[in-house]
């Protein structure tokens, strides 16, 4: 029973990490159709940029935060808004995704050539100690994750519909044409959420590297995870993508302990095999009606 | 404007052949290795530029299929069958399976069409590593030979080339042949309007079945030339990763267009060799290299020529290069 | 700190290319630079590197430069397999890499024709067996190591039963392999066979899986940060060790990563930048300040690669390029630090290009990798 909760809880964990990234994903697809292959990457490098700021300008780690915060605001979300997605808008998302994965391989490569392959330590956020739960060890960083993460999107749900411009965001995401015939400035609309996104990555480079290290090559397989999280919560909403990430860790751990360990990415892609062919708005998402 | 676009079109062809004919002569042999891995992943592109350009389905599983070719001259060469056998069965085989994926194409599109492909190779890449009794897993299988035509051995390079090329050009043809043909018109029907395809008596299921199959078949008929180029397989190259990048290929080239995974291809496998000058930094520079392609011609390099030569392309009678995303409809809910 | 390794890099480049014509003894190395082995093929190349520049401070190889060029595989064996055909047809004196054993076997069929001396980093068991006579290892073959660990685990710990946890790739499974056909022969029992993924994080079920086996002891085998994590999650599940592992699990990156969890773990380290001798002492102080972090043991391998072909060249060749002769030379030659400061630890290879060399049990005590034995050389 105690492996049975800690493979649970643990999974719920993981499955925190998967789900803040996801979210991002959720929220660019619905505003520009956006499909963004270097979401993983988007949550490796701003942990680089704290270290960054740490080792070469001496900052202290919460100053290094607010200056990543900033950078990330600016090149992930800003620039690669302006500079990438708007010139391909017109296109089909195909283009997008290709140039996405350009750029995947860009920050993967840069971070690798300019900082070192290594994996490097990075100031946890939370003492490294353990809550012990119906007689299953689990560590408050884990813990504090799953907190923050449903936190954060809560506090996003109460934003798009609690204030006019997160209505005003939710109209752009339900509609583009409409949004803009009731006068509502759209291209702004759009860049918030881009913005949001690069907030979000943040938020998650700094839970996840604590665990994970800084890495250059970190942002493949969170990437991927994060997509099928997307995916099976429903790539359309952003509760889903919480779900989609929770669901996901549970399932990955009980895969590894009650089916195979070589195996243990099949059940959650058969998973999603099975949601899209038969559930394609995924668990929480909704039909998508509009036509690009 | 029509006729100097055709003699371009054809003078940059014959430049093209010319060029590949007398190659081997101009290049050491490593040049003459860079050229055929060219020529194994155009095929593959070609494969998906019929799934994808002119029929529209979005296939990321194109790496599965040229794996499963591999796997399949390669094991059953080093057991001592000739190269042709396995190189008809890794075609009709990756058709078989291609046809079996197509099937939730019949239900879903577009992005979701491409997660399903996704995990599929995903799948597949796992049984590559976890079945060692079959594919050596991480073992992977060594001296795979090289064929032998009408007696001659293909095992230098340079023959090996030529061989690869006469490939190429079959194939070239063959599919030119099938775009031509009421099957490739079917093949864009299905792209542009499913519904009014479907409402002219156009049997859309079974043209979207074949888009897949035949580019899978393709696909394998490539693994099954890079098993023999190569002459060493493990699962790492048939990853999710080249799935993307052949993806990249076909949209960089110009999805839809004949040449466009010709070109696709010399971005995809030549550029970052081009680049390798610049040390650390060439795989930086191929990445930004293809931001910016796809930030100034988001149709691909053909279709940027395109519109270049076409000042006002409406009387274009050749295969009408949109985007699949762009035009058609979305089909989500099944 | 990297910036400016490459800034320096790239300058270097510029004024080598600028310096006029004196004579040049090429060197290449071909390896995993990025992609999915990009730590231990950078700290490979980064041995390489090292070892160059020194060397050419003081005058090169028999009076001759090197000429470096590196060759990135981006760890897949169609490039490896192009690259390598690239640096031989730049008709280097010698190669270094690849570190991978997969691209290791594609570019063998390549240096058999070439007759070209390569200094591998790959350790799985079967590269010597497979006739390539230019083929020379850097580091013993797993073959070599994994007898040195179970024989350490029946001994030392009296294991009845061993539970395993590794990394599913090419490091990993070949040594679970080579490890597993031990166990059997010396009646030690598998209690559980736990495969992991390179790059995985949470590792709540793997440990729940070892917990249930209820083995004697754990053994740990997989890249250094997992390994850090594997013991993290072990800690705080409460799984009893003892934890045993190889040369990844006992190193100083691991023992940094995992901070407290990793203390009392205990094995076998084949090759390790924190041996306790004094010419391996410095080089990690000489590594470490070159490019600003710690070597692990493929910088080792590439460093003393170098210095390899340096010894032979000018001792048992007489300081004439001819790359058959060197490789002819190696087979059966025995390098003391006596005769060569670079070689770092004694090393001995054989007719096959297999290494002998000492290696170390070890314990991590207090935070430190302490060595509480020295195991001779086989051929002792």
């Amino acid at each position: 029973m105690a492996d049975f909760i800690q493979l649970l809880i643990a999974g719920l964990a993981t499955g925190g990490i998967y789900a803040l990234a996801a979210v991002g994903f959720t929220l660019l697809w619905q505003t520009s159709q956006t499909i963004n292959f270097a979401q993983g990457e988007f949550v490796m490098l701003p942990a680089f940029f704290v270290l960054i700021g740490m080792s070469f300008f001496g900052m202290p780690f919460w100053l290094a935060c607010v200056a990543a915060l900033i950078l990330s605001m600016i090149t992930l979300g800003f620039m690669f808004k302006k500079l990438l997605v708007d010139p391909m808008l017109n296109h089909g998302t195909l283009p997008l995704v290709i140039a996405t994965i350009g750029l995947a391989i860009l920050m993967k490569e840069g971070v690798r050539e300019f900082y070192g392959a290594d994996a490097w330590p990075f100031p946890p956020l939370a003492e490294a100690t353990n809550v012990t739960v119906l007689g299953a060890a689990l560590s408050l960083q884990s813990l504090i994750i799953l907190g923050i993460t449903i936190g954060a999107v809560v506090a996003l749900q109460l934003f798009l519909s609690g204030t006019r411009t997160g209505r005003q965001m939710q109209a752009t995401a339900l509609n583009p044409s409409v949004a803009r015939i009731l006068g509502i400035p759209v291209e702004r609309m759009i860049l918030y959420t881009f913005l949001i996104n690069a907030a979000l990555v943040m938020l998650a480079a700094l839970l996840i590297t604590p665990i994970y290290l800084a890495k250059f090559s970190n942002g493949e397989l969170l990437g991927l995870y994060a997509f099928i999280a997307a995916i099976i919560g429903g790539f359309n909403q952003m509760r889903g993508a919480i779900v989609g990430g929770l669901v996901l860790g549970v399932i990955d751990n009980f895969t590894a302990v009650y089916i195979s360990t070589q195996y243990r990415l099949v059940v959650p892609l058969v998973f999603l095999i099975i949601i899209i062919l038969f559930r394609p708005q995924g668990l929480l998402g909704r039909v998508e009606e509009r036509t690009v | 404007m029509m006729v100097s676009k055709k003699t371009l079109a054809v003078a940059a062809m014959a430049l093209s052949v010319v060029f590949l004919l007398v190659a081997p002569f101009l290049f050491k042999p490593y040049g003459v290795f860079i050229l055929s891995t060219w020529v194994v992943m155009t095929i593959a592109a070609i494969g998906l530029n019929l799934t994808l350009g002119y029929a529209g389905q979005v296939s990321l599983a194109q790496a599965a299929f040229v794996g499963i070719g591999s796997y399949i001259t390669a094991y059953l060469t080093t057991r001592g069958w000739p190269f042709w056998s396995t190189y008809m069965l890794a075609g009709t085989s990756c058709f078989i399976v291609g046809w079996l994926l197509g099937y939730p194409a019949l239900r879903v599109q577009h992005h979701y069409l491409a997660f399903v492909t996704l995990a599929f190779n995903t799948l597949v890449y796992l049984i590559f590593r976890n079945e060692e009794w079959l594919t050596r897993g991480i073992y992977g299988i060594m001296n795979i030979p090289r064929p032998e035509v009408l007696g001659w051995s293909m095992a230098k390079p340079i023959p090996f080339y030529y061989f690869l090329l006469a490939h190429l050009a079959l194939i070239s043809a063959a599919t030119w042949a099938l775009i031509q043909s009421p099957w490739g018109r079917a093949f864009i029907a299905v792209r542009e309007n499913p519904i009014r395809a479907l409402s002219l008596g156009v049997d859309t299921r079974r043209y979207t079945l074949m888009a897949f199959a035949l580019g899978a078949g393709l696909g394998g008929i490539s693994g099954s030339l890079y098993a023999a180029l190569v002459q060493f397989i493990d699962p790492t190259p048939f990853a999710l990763g080249l799935s993307l990048n052949l993806l990249l290929m076909v949209i960089v080239g110009g999805s839809g267009y004949f040449f466009g995974p010709f070109l696709g291809a010399v971005v995809a496998v030549l550029l970052p060799e081009w680049l390798r000058f610049a040390q650390g930094y060439y795989l930086m520079g191929y990445a930004a290299l293809v931001m910016l392609l796809m930030i100034f011609c988001p149709t691909g390099l053909l279709g940027f020529a395109d519109r270049l030569l076409t000042p006002k392309a409406k009387s274009d009678s050749g295969p009408n290069p949109v985007l699949p995303d762009s035009a058609a409809p979305q089909k989500a809910a099944g | 700190m990297k910036l400016l390794k490459s800034i320096a890099s790239l300058s270097a480049l510029a004024l080598m290319a600028a310096t006029p014509a004196v004579a040049q003894v090429k060197l290449a190395y071909i390896g995993e630079i990025s992609g999915q082995l990009a730590v231990s093929g950078g700290n490979f190349r980064d041995g390489v590197v090292l070892a160059v520049e020194e060397i050419n401070a003081k005058g090169g190889i028999a009076g001759q430069r090197i000429n470096l060029t590196l060759y990135d595989t981006q760890t897949n064996p169609g490039v490896a397999r192009a690259q390598t055909q690239k640096a031989l047809d730049d008709n280097p004196y010698a190669v270094l890499g690849p570190v991978l054993s997969g691209n290791v076997k594609v570019t063998m069929p390549l240096f058999i024709q070439a007759e070209m001396p390569h200094f591998i980093g790959g350790e799985a068991a079967d590269l010597v067996t497979l006739g390539d006579k230019y083929l020379f290892r850097t580091s013993f073959g797993q073959q070599i190591g994994m007898p040195k660990i179970a024989n350490y685990i029946r001994d030392e710990i009296k294991a009845k039963s061993i539970a395993l946890i590794w990394v599913n790739n090419d490091f990993g499974k070949t040594g679970r392999d080579n490890l597993l056909k031990e166990l059997a022969s010396r009646n030690i029992r598998l209690a559980a066979d736990v495969s992991t993924e390179a790059g995985q994080v949470d590792f709540a079920a793997d440990i729940v899986k070892l917990k249930a086996a209820n083995a004697d002891a754990v053994f740990v085998y997989s890249n250094e940060e997992e390994c850090a994590r594997i013991m993290r999650e072990a800690k705080r599940q409460g799984l009893k060790g003892p934890f045993v592992g190889d040369t990844t699990l006992l190193s100083q990156k691991t023992i940094e990563l995992a901070a407290d969890a990793a203390e009392g773990v205990q094995g076998h380290v084949g090759l390790t930048s924190d041996a306790p001798l004094k010419e391996v002492e410095e080089y990690k102080a000489r590594f470490q300040k070159r490019f600003n972090y710690v070597s692990d043991h493929n910088g080792i391998k590439g460093y003393t690669g170098v210095y390899a072909i340096k010894y032979v060249t000018e001792k048992k060749l007489g300081g004439k390029f001819d790359r058959k002769a060197l490789a002819e030379a190696m087979r059966g030659l025995t390098i003391t630090p006596k005769d060569e400061p670079g070689i770092l630890i004694e090393t001995t290879w054989d007719q096959n290009g297999e290494i002998d060399r000492i290696s170390f049990l070890a314990e991590v005590v207090g935070g430190k990798q302490k060595i509480t034995k020295i195991l001779p050389k086989i051929g002792k």
